[in-house]
């Protein structure tokens, strides 16, 4: 698509195009992708797609302008997130099926709020993407249906498990997309893919329609190719929900107005020594180097902190969300809905039971093995008690921080996209590789991935075609929101470059 | 918790089975070592000391819960529930006999 | 041998062994929706019409905690002289059945709502016993399994009724003892309007934790859990089954083991359940999806300060205020409705004691064969407390006789009209003028001589048939005290 949302939107608005050849538009390119066989759709909603348009045309005719912030933009949403079908009426029947066996025959009955926020602001709902299977993965190579590859190397995942968001909008299928989080699955893939990516507030969005994974961890995220959009998009959709007792009553402020306007003059910027430490890609490394120049440059002030859990983040997270998983997964029994075995006439329940869930996947399986451990007889403390204790550890590292920085700027990821295939067969060095991003999903801050430049596949590669993207990350204090987007929006300006997938520049 | 940790198979089909997972043979072996390197990896935090709570959230609680109301507003089409289960019969939803 | 129990909690040294019961009580709570969902929470609707994606455990929803079943929670709570805990926590516990959506129960674990209350019963010989309640806690009921050749069927429209459980110390010594535990809850939490308690209808649900022990050891036995007790008859048939069983264990030398057995009302035996939970690993965690309930100070002392005055209280101001003796006190208190009725009828009359053995009496039998209950609300059954009032004033002023006024009523709960009306309209106005009686008499002595003069000769038992015959000359209506008063006038001359 050649316009970013909130340009379409304007034009959308002043009539200047339709929703109707908007949402032509992006079918076209997703047909050209698909073609492409970058696997980064599950479904796409072409004629219920067509249907909203035109009512989003009628609407843009009879409602103000404010009521319409997306109106007829396009949208693509991972599929773990609910978009209400038809089971009995095929174009309406899109699936929601978290990349999963266990949900193949699956169609939600309802929206998730964030849906339901999104049509009212006249959006349009035209694919389901690719995920790791129930979003547990970072590289979408867990997806029941099949991997999600990088649009700059398709020998590279796409990260995850927000791949397939992430290489629709890298490819231009929509300006915007839905993703979410437990553990830096938004900005992970953003970073990959070369576009931004944002984990807000815990609570900001509702999680009303999000399939649950790790429920003190999940939150709705956003991606985009500029901040801009990524801030109009989380703006539309965040605020209480009287369906999520967690959701934050706290008012959505208006983070798109002023963007530009703003300069970093007294801005207090951390630089958090533990997130520069081994393992770190030089490359990544000296992007950060660059960011943090630009903004002392521009007059913020940088100060060194410590978060001296941080380096726990992984093993918390792999203890708390896990426990959490292992619970959220218990319900895929093939009882009310979704995936049944076929099972012998004479089969007990038990049969039932073990052979419907032997068709998760390996990953799925390593979880809930591992939640049901940490949470059983004699092991609950020693784990999920002590987990829980670490992870207010790490938000008290963080609250510390607050006390003398405004943000902390630090890498998305330790190195680029790796090859497909290359941690498969090592749980716990693809675990290793969202060290940085975790933290903020442990301590329920917001965290922002924007695009910082380009680099060789291989350190001292310098020839080698293609250039792989690479994000940084800003992290900033609960609800601190419009703070990170002013800081993400001037680094955009002045020079990050993510770029586009299919080889132009935007 | 042991800084040493080994998981026999007979405790891998004894999560399995508390998680109602059929795993082959492999898959038990294969479980077995990977869970045994990734609790082993966890273990790194009986180091840190921290006092364990109910719950971490507890520390900043919200000043009001929101409720819902006690009203009645009912799914419009319970149609729809039956219609996405695999077996549904005579207003019920069949599951294969328990064994009591 | 196990000992009785009934006297003294059955502490008493023997060669036998002594039962220590405790009590798992689940009780609906009479909300109008479900705890965490917009569904219907009535009973009795067709199969699986009350469900909704959130009671059905779709991918995607959440549970919202109802106000509601919060009150009536607490209401529970501070009724049962419990504990109620500033902030409390939801737990998930996690085990697979086909009525369990979610693959766990959102309950409360290690903080629950409320905890350290107590109840007294009144055993038989009329003394007080009192019965430690361990803790009350908040949780959503299950769906309903039936188990058919076909395969089981289940119905989800019970799954997500608010629940209370409502654990008691080891503290019952007997099945009697049990069953007056249950009977004095059960009793409560309908004074308290928390719960309809049907147990028919599974609104009000037993379990049982039983093990006993040589009289002359402290500490308790290992314990066996007996599930299904789901009648006043089976709580008690099922305990004397598994006290017996235990007994004959520890007779024959066997110890008891830590079992769950299923009452089987069919075969009245105690079976141990096999499939279900074969571990008891139910792996409790915080649930992540609700926030802490907190119920401050505030909100608790307002929901303390609505609670209704409770049975036993109610029936000692009886006894205090209206002088009657305790055995009335208590009937006249057995339900809320009952003791509201006597209350506005003794509000009406000045002989509380006449309007007790009405009420316990007539009313209740006349009300009975009506098929209600005695009740204020909606409609005052069976007669309003003013019919019953204004029929009671004809009494003790003499218009009517006792026997007229049981007519009487039985008309008032048939018609609606007032007892003068009916009194009017059939006649059954008594005689009570003295000069008008004064004829009959003497009509009667006059025309039976013979008998005259065997009464005045002694036989005085004949008085009765004087009466009598005094009586069908007036058709009944004739003031019966004061036809004996001139008839045992006119012989003594
Ligand atoms: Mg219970
Ligand atoms: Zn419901």
């Amino acid at each position: 698509m050649r316009r970013e949302a909130t340009a379409l939107a304007r034009a959308v608005r002043s009539g200047e195009t339709t929703a109707a050849a908007a949402v032509e538009e992006s079918l076209a390119r997703i047909a050209e992708v698909m073609a492409g066989e970058l696997h980064a759709f599950l479904s796409v909603r072409e004629d219920a797609a067509r249907e909203e348009a035109t009512e989003v045309d009628r609407r843009v005719a009879a409602e103000p302008a404010a009521a319409l912030p997306l109106a007829g933009v396009p949208v693509a949403v991972k599929d773990n997130i609910a978009v209400a079908g038809d089971r009995l009426d095929p174009p309406h029947g899109a699936a929601t099926t978290c990349g999963s066996k266990l949900l193949e025959p699956y169609v939600s009955p309802f929206d998730a709020t964030a849906i339901r926020r999104l049509r009212r602001a006249g959006a349009i709902v035209v694919a389901k993407t690719n995920l790791d299977e129930f979003a547990m993965g970072s590289s979408t190579e867990n997806s029941a249906f099949g991997p999600t590859l990088n649009p700059h190397d398709r020998g590279r995942v796409a990260g995850g498990s927000s791949g397939g968001s992430a290489a629709a909008v890298a490819t231009g299928c929509v300006p915007i997309a839905l993703g979410s989080e437990t553990g830096g699955s938004v900005r992970q893939p953003a970073a990959f893919c070369g576009v931004v990516g944002v984990k807000p507030t815990y609570g900001r969005v509702s999680r009303f329609g999000l399939v649950a994974f790790g429920s003190s961890f999940d939150q709705i995220g956003t991606l985009a190719r500029t901040v801009e959009d990524a801030a109009q998009l989380l703006a539309v959709i965040a605020g209480v929900d009287s369906h999520d007792e967690t959701s934050v009553p706290d008012p959505v402020e208006d983070w798109v107005a002023g963007l530009d306007a703003w300069d970093p003059r007294g801005l207090r910027i951390g630089w958090p020594v533990e997130y520069f430490g081994e393992g770190l890609d030089p490359r990544i490394r000296s992007a950060c180097e660059t960011a943090r120049d630009r903004l002392t440059a521009a007059g913020a002030d940088v100060v060194e902190v410590s978060l001296p859990h941080a380096s726990y983040g992984i093993a918390v997270y792999y203890v708390v969300a896990i426990a959490e998983a292992s619970s959220n997964l218990a319900r895929y029994d093939g009882v009310r809905y979704g995936f049944r075995a076929p099972a012998p006439t004479h089969a007990t329940l038990q049969d039932l039971y073990f052979r419907t869930r032997a068709a998760f996947g390996a990953e799925v399986k390593r979880r809930i093995m591992l939640g049901t451990y940490v949470l059983s007889a004699g092991y609950y403390e020693a784990f999920y008690g002590k987990g829980t204790a670490v992870r207010a550890r790490i938000r008290a590292d963080f609250d510390a921080a607050w006390e003398r920085v405004d943000a902390l700027l630090s890498p998305t990821t330790p190195t680029p996209a790796f090859r497909i295939g290359e941690k498969v067969e090592d749980p716990l060095e693809m675990y290793l590789n969202d060290v940085y991003t975790v933290s903020a999903n442990l301590a329920g801050i917001p965290a922002i991935s924007i695009p910082y430049g380009r680099v060789p596949a291989r350190v001292g590669g310098g020839a080698d075609r293609p250039a792989l993207p690479i994000g940084i990350q800003i992290m900033g204090p609960a609800l601190a929101e419009k703070r990170l987007f002013r800081i993400a929006r001037f680094l955009e300006r002045e020079g990050g470059k993510g770029g586009a997938a299919d080889g132009s520049e935007r | 918790m042991a800084a040493e940790i080994t998981i026999s198979a007979d405790d891998v089909r004894h999560i399995a089975g508390l998680a109602r997972l059929e795993l082959t043979d492999d898959e038990v072996e294969r479980f077995r070592g990977e869970l045994s390197k990734i609790l082993e990896y966890v273990a790194q935090l009986e180091s840190i000391e921290a006092a364990v709570d109910a719950k971490d959230a507890g520390a900043d609680l919200p000043p009001a819960r929101r409720f819902r109301k006690d009203r009645v507003e009912p799914w419009p089409d319970p149609g729809t529930l039956h219609a996405e289960a695999p077996d549904f019969a005579g207003g019920f939803f069949r599951v294969p006999r328990v064994v009591e | 041998m196990v000992q009785s129990g009934e006297a003294g909690g059955g502490r008493e040294a023997g060669g036998g062994y002594v039962p220590a019961i405790g009590l798992e009580v689940h009780a609906q709570l009479r909300t109008a929706s479900k705890i965490f969902c917009g569904c219907r929470a009535t009973y009795g609707a067709p199969a699986n019409t009350q469900i909704c994606p959130i009671c059905l455990g779709y991918p995607g929803t959440l549970p919202v905690l109802n106000r509601s079943a919060v009150e009536l929670a607490v209401t529970a709570a501070l009724a049962l002289g419990c504990t109620a805990h500033e902030t409390s926590i939801f737990a998930r516990k996690h085990y697979f059945y086909p009525d369990l959506p979610k693959g766990y129960q959102i309950s409360q674990y290690d903080r629950p709502l409320a905890s350290g209350g107590a109840i007294d019963i009144v055993l038989e010989d009329g003394s007080r016993k009192r019965i430690g309640i361990t803790r009350l806690h908040l949780e959503e009921d299950a769906g309903k399994s039936t188990h058919t050749p076909d395969g089981t069927l289940v119905d989800f429209n019970r799954c997500g009724i608010p629940l209370i459980e409502i654990v008691s110390e080891p503290d019952l010594a007997s099945p009697r003892e049990a069953y007056l535990y249950l009977a004095t809850l059960k009793q409560t939490l309908e004074y308290l309007d928390v719960s309809d308690c049907n147990m028919e209808e599974g609104s009000l649900r037993c379990d049982a934790n039983v093990s006993i022990r040589p009289a002359v050891q402290a500490a308790l036995g290992i314990k066996t859990e007996v599930k299904n007790l789901n009648s006043f008859r089976y709580v008690e048939d099922a305990l004397a089954f598994e006290i017996e069983r235990q007994a004959a264990r520890l007779d024959g030398g066997r110890p008891v083991v830590h079992e769950t057995l299923l009452w089987d009302s069919v075969r009245g035996e105690a079976r141990p359940m096999r499939s279900k939970e074969e571990s008891h690993d139910y792996r409790y965690f915080p649930e992540p999806d609700l926030e802490p309930l907190v119920v401050a100070g505030g909100w608790r002392e307002e929901l303390r300060s609505r609670l209704p005055e409770l049975p036993q209280a109610k029936a000692a101001r009886f006894a205090d205020r209206y002088g009657l003796p305790a055995y009335d006190a208590g009937v006249l208190t057995a339900t809320r409705a009952l003791a509201d009725y006597f209350e506005a009828a003794a509000a009406r009359f000045p002989d509380p004691k006449e309007v007790s053995n009405w009420v316990m009496g007539e009313v209740l039998r006349v009300a009975n064969e009506r098929g209600e209950a005695i009740a204020l609300e909606p409609e005052p059954r069976p007669v309003s407390p003013d019919g019953l009032a204004a029929l009671l004033r004809l009494k003790a002023g003499g218009k009517i006789s006792g026997s007229a006024a049981k007519e009487v009523l039985g008309i008032m709960a048939r018609t609606g009209r007032t007892p003068a009306e009916i009194v009017a309209e059939r006649g059954l106005e008594q005689v009570s003028d003295a000069a008008a009686l004064a004829a009959e008499v003497a009509a009667v002595l006059d025309d039976h001589p013979d008998e005259v003069a065997a009464y005045r000769g002694g036989k005085v038992g004949l008085l009765g048939f004087f009466v009598g015959q005094v009586m069908r000359r007036t058709k009944g209506q004739a003031n019966p005290e004061l036809v004996n008063e001139l008839l045992k006038e006119r012989l003594a001359r």
